[in-house]
């Protein structure tokens, strides 16, 4: 699906109108290619006060051979455009250190680079030691969500909030919020916790891993299977029996095995619980990806419809969840990830059922974070806004445009965005990363 | 209520079963169930006679055969005081109608009946569409001419497009080969598997031929003797040569060479009491001791529409306190060989068995070596109410023939039904 709008905006001509008109001005963002740096410019670090999660950072950026400098003053005038912005805000214990994010960012945001990067990493607000410290962590929230609508050209602002004693479990989270992984996620939060200290070659993190994607065959579900087999999982590919050509194409692509099913089906949990301990000794990554949608105004609703979405959005990832986690097909330091939607958080007109199954997803992840953590199994789930595919594709040309332009990036987001965040999930070296539901919607303005 | 009498089935008759517009693209349903039951009349000598009733059924009936059965008999060699009357119910159709007369000898209701059915794909209802038939219907009930003009005047170029009958579900617009076509994915069910079954399938009705066990079970009908479909000559390489006919791309494994192809033919049985077959110089061949009938949620996807037979099978296993093993034949119809197969995977399947029929074991497999002896529906060809008088006349025969045993039928009908049942001696 190209978006024909933005490739006019790129031309002389479309610039012109562009300019002149205030029209949106969608810049083409940047996405991750196999053998690139995490990021591939300047990277300038700014602190309230010294801290371990600021030591964790800087370790981290020495880490990935990031050019990067601690001082802000004169950035512009020797001319750097940075191209990424990484402020440790845990030190704020009051409202009086929130002046320090205008000091520091009031002199370079203007010279960020196009498809820049800006964290703030603060201190998750319900675990501070005082209610001052509460109060400043939670302000943070609304800094970085003003400033993504404020930054251009591709770039995003995100933050990460980050438990007492959890700096060590930064790195992952970091590595995706400064790459080109990161492109369609904005104003977003994540919130990174304790957990084990996983060592992984972060080329291929997920080596060695096998992992289950549900609706494999086509969309966003073989975009998720690409590149979870690109970090180095097994992959089980499951789609019905009328995708089982495309599945196969997949999976004949990849590698990995494939499991014809309907997931809504009464045995589909026992059946895929099978098929991993006989084919793969197990699982370690599961990625409830299947859906559908079945559009009708509540008053129109027919039973079937209604009930044809709750059960394979919710329904099936709850069941297949249930009996994976309670049978020991998936191990222990697994990942589950639901995938939910922009609809479940904001709502829809016309989509009362897909958003009460994709709110239900959100439902899922929190109810069973805490209750997995015992056994080191996280879940998260991703909550995509516009995405470009065959289903988006299909929306009349009206309603699809204005979808593609009402978020920060002006532009819809592509599968690999999506895929992109669940690897992030996956990758066990995120270990600290659990109950999060994270946007990849290019801080679209429905819910936000 | 008194005790219930033993089912004997006695006899059965068909025609050789032709391919669609072929031999008997003329002949009516009408016809051909004629032709078979006075085959089974002159066989058991029982011309100007009376029996108890007379079963059977077409499912592709034109509306004007609302009657069909009754004037069916009325046009035979029984006597015309004999009872009739219609049944339908799918590719279960002629097993259902055995099953019913069954009932009611076993009730001491009847002594003696037929059970029956007949299919033609050849000679299909064509009918007037739905827009043009309120017209007409609205004609009809027009008073003056004035009015009679103003219904005429809704008649539309469109109108003269008919309604033809469709081999697809009417709820899910899709063939039944399309739907067997997901089954046969969902279970793995491979290319070369199921062309081994319709080779051995030919095989076997081809050696049945040889051995002249057709012979009392079969009336010839307008000039063709033995089944059309039946190639005794096909081969594995020439069965693997086929395109597929069912699925996409590479992973599609059905062709026209392992699914039934349209058919038209009838078949009939007798079937009686011992005292009323004694008093009548005929022999028991085999008894009808068990049915059952079971239908799955096929619409939602939840079930493939051909795998009812699954579920009713271990269910009458269970009322008859027999296993799957304690058969000397199984007579598994052979709708396409991805069925068959699929049905014998999913007994197998510990979990298919715990999750969806409730067992804690898997029935488990089968002899192949006892299934369709003597070849089924992919090498027969499957005029759809006339396969179940077909096989219940040949698994009595090869029953009778084996000195005695048992033998397991199972047919899958459209609607997701199954219909299924036990022969003994």
């Amino acid at each position: 699906m190209t978006d024909r709008y933005q490739t006019f905006t790129r031309t002389p001509l479309g610039q012109t109108l562009v300019k002149n008109l205030g029209l949106p001005d969608p810049t083409p963002l940047q996405r991750w290619v196999q053998g690139s740096p995490v990021i591939d410019g300047p990277v300038i670090f700014g602190a309230i006060a010294e801290t371990d999660a600021g030591k964790a950072i800087q370790a981290l950026l020495r880490d990935i051979g990031a050019s990067f400098s601690t001082a802000t003053e004169g950035v512009a005038s020797i001319g750097i455009r940075p191209k990424a912005l990484v402020f440790d805000a845990t030190g704020a214990t009051s409202t009086a250190e929130l002046t320090s994010l205008q000091r520091f960012f009031s002199p370079v945001i203007r010279q960020l680079a196009p498809a820049g990067r800006v964290i703030v990493v603060g201190r998750t607000p319900e675990l501070a030691a005082s209610t001052e410290e509460h109060v400043a962590q939670r302000a943070l929230e609304g800094f970085t969500r003003s400033l993504g609508k404020e930054v251009k050209r591709g770039a995003t602002v995100n933050l990460v909030y980050v438990a007492p004693d959890a700096h060590e479990q930064l790195d992952s989270t970091l590595r995706f919020f400064l790459s080109p992984k990161s492109a369609y996620v904005d104003g977003q939060v994540a919130r990174i916790g304790t957990g084990p200290l996983v060592s992984n070659d972060p080329s291929r993190p997920l080596a060695g891993r096998t992992a289950l994607v549900t609706g494999a065959a086509r969309g966003i579900g073989a975009a998720i299977a690409d590149t979870l087999a690109r970090d180095g999982a097994t992959i089980i590919g499951v789609d019905v029996p009328q995708n089982a050509d495309p599945l196969r194409k997949v999976i004949s692509r990849l590698g990995g095995t494939e499991l014809l099913l309907d997931v809504t089906a009464v045995d589909a949990p026992q059946r895929i619980a099978a098929h991993a301990q006989e084919q793969h000794g197990g699982l370690d990554i599961v990625v409830h990806n299947a859906g559908i949608t079945r559009d009708k105004r509540l008053a129109n609703m027919r039973t079937d419809t209604w009930d044809a979405v709750l059960d394979v959005n919710l329904r099936a990832p709850e069941r297949i969840t249930k009996y994976l986690v309670e049978s020991g097909a998936l191990k222990d330091g697994g990942s589950i990830i639901g995938v939910s939607s922009m609809a479940g958080i904001a709502g829809n007109n016309g989509q009362t059922n897909y958003a009460t199954s994709k709110a239900g997803v959100i439902g899922l992840i929190q109810a069973l974070a805490p209750k997995l953590a015992d056994r080191q199994i996280r879940i998260n789930a991703v909550a995509p806004g516009f995405i470009e595919t065959e289903m988006t594709a299909k929306i009349p040309f009206t309603i699809r445009e204005v979808g593609r332009r009402i978020n920060s990036l002006q532009q819809g987001g592509l599968p690999i965005d999506v895929a992109e965040t669940i690897a992030w999930f996956a990758d066990p070296a995120s270990a600290g990363v659990t109950g999060n539901v994270v946007r990849v919607c290019g801080q679209s303005m429905l819910g936000a | 209520m008194t005790e219930t009498r033993k089912v004997a089935v006695v006899a059965g008759n068909r025609i050789p079963f032709a391919r669609q517009d072929k031999t008997y693209r003329h002949a009516s349903n009408s016809d051909m169930l004629t032709a078979a039951l006075n085959g089974l009349v002159d066989r058991t000598g029982l011309g100007g006679q009376e029996v108890g009733e007379v079963v059977a059924g077409a499912v592709l009936k034109h509306a004007r055969d609302w009657n069909m059965v009754r004037e069916v008999v009325l046009g035979s060699k029984l006597a015309p005081t004999t009872p009739a009357y219609d049944i339908q119910q799918a590719c279960g159709t002629g097993l259902e109608a055995a099953i019913l007369v069954g009932n009611k000898i076993a009730l001491g209701q009847i002594d003696a009946g037929i059970a029956g059915g007949v299919d033609t794909a050849s000679d299909a209802p064509v009918a007037v569409n739905d827009h043009l038939r309120n017209v007409l219907l609205d004609l009809n009930r027009a008073k003056t001419y004035p009015d009679r003009l103003k219904v005429l005047a809704r008649v539309r170029p469109k109108d003269v497009v008919p309604e033809i009958p469709r081999n697809a579900e009417p709820r899910t617009g899709k063939s039944m080969g399309d739907h067997a076509a997901l089954t046969a994915l969902e279970w793995g069910i491979t290319r070369e598997a199921q062309d081994e079954l319709a080779y051995r399938s030919h095989m076997n009705l081809a050696k049945s031929y040889d051995r002249g066990f057709q012979n009392d079970l079969i009336t010839p009908y307008l000039g063709l003797e033995k089944d059309q479909n039946l190639r005794p000559d096909t081969t594995l390489e020439k069965l693997a040569k086929l395109r597929t006919a069912y699925g996409k791309g590479e992973t599609a494994t059905m062709t026209a060479g392992n699914s039934t192809p349209l058919t038209d033919g009838a078949s009939t049985v007798l079937l009686s009491t011992d005292e009323w077959a004694a008093e009548h110089s005929l022999r028991p061949l085999a008894y009808l001791t068990h049915s059952q009938t079971a239908a799955v949620d096929y619409v939602k996807g939840a079930e493939g529409l051909l795998m009812a037979p699954a579920y009713a099978v271990p269910r009458m296993l269970a009322r008859a306190g027999l296993t799957l093993q304690d058969f000397d034949y199984y007579e598994i119809h052979e709708a396409f060989a991805s069925q068959v197969l699929a049905t014998l995977k999913a007994w197998e399947d510990p979990i298919f068995c715990k999750e969806r029929l409730g067992l804690d074991a898997p029935p488990g497999e089968i002899d192949r070596d006892k299934l369709n002896v003597n070849g089924s529906s992919l090498a027969a060809g499957h005029p759809f109410a006339a396969t179940g008088g077909r096989i219940v006349a040949a698994l009595a025969k090869q029953l009778d023939e084996n000195g005695g045993g048992r033998g397991l039928i199972s047919i899958c009908a459209a609607g997701g039904q199954g219909v299924v049942a036990i022969l003994e001696k």
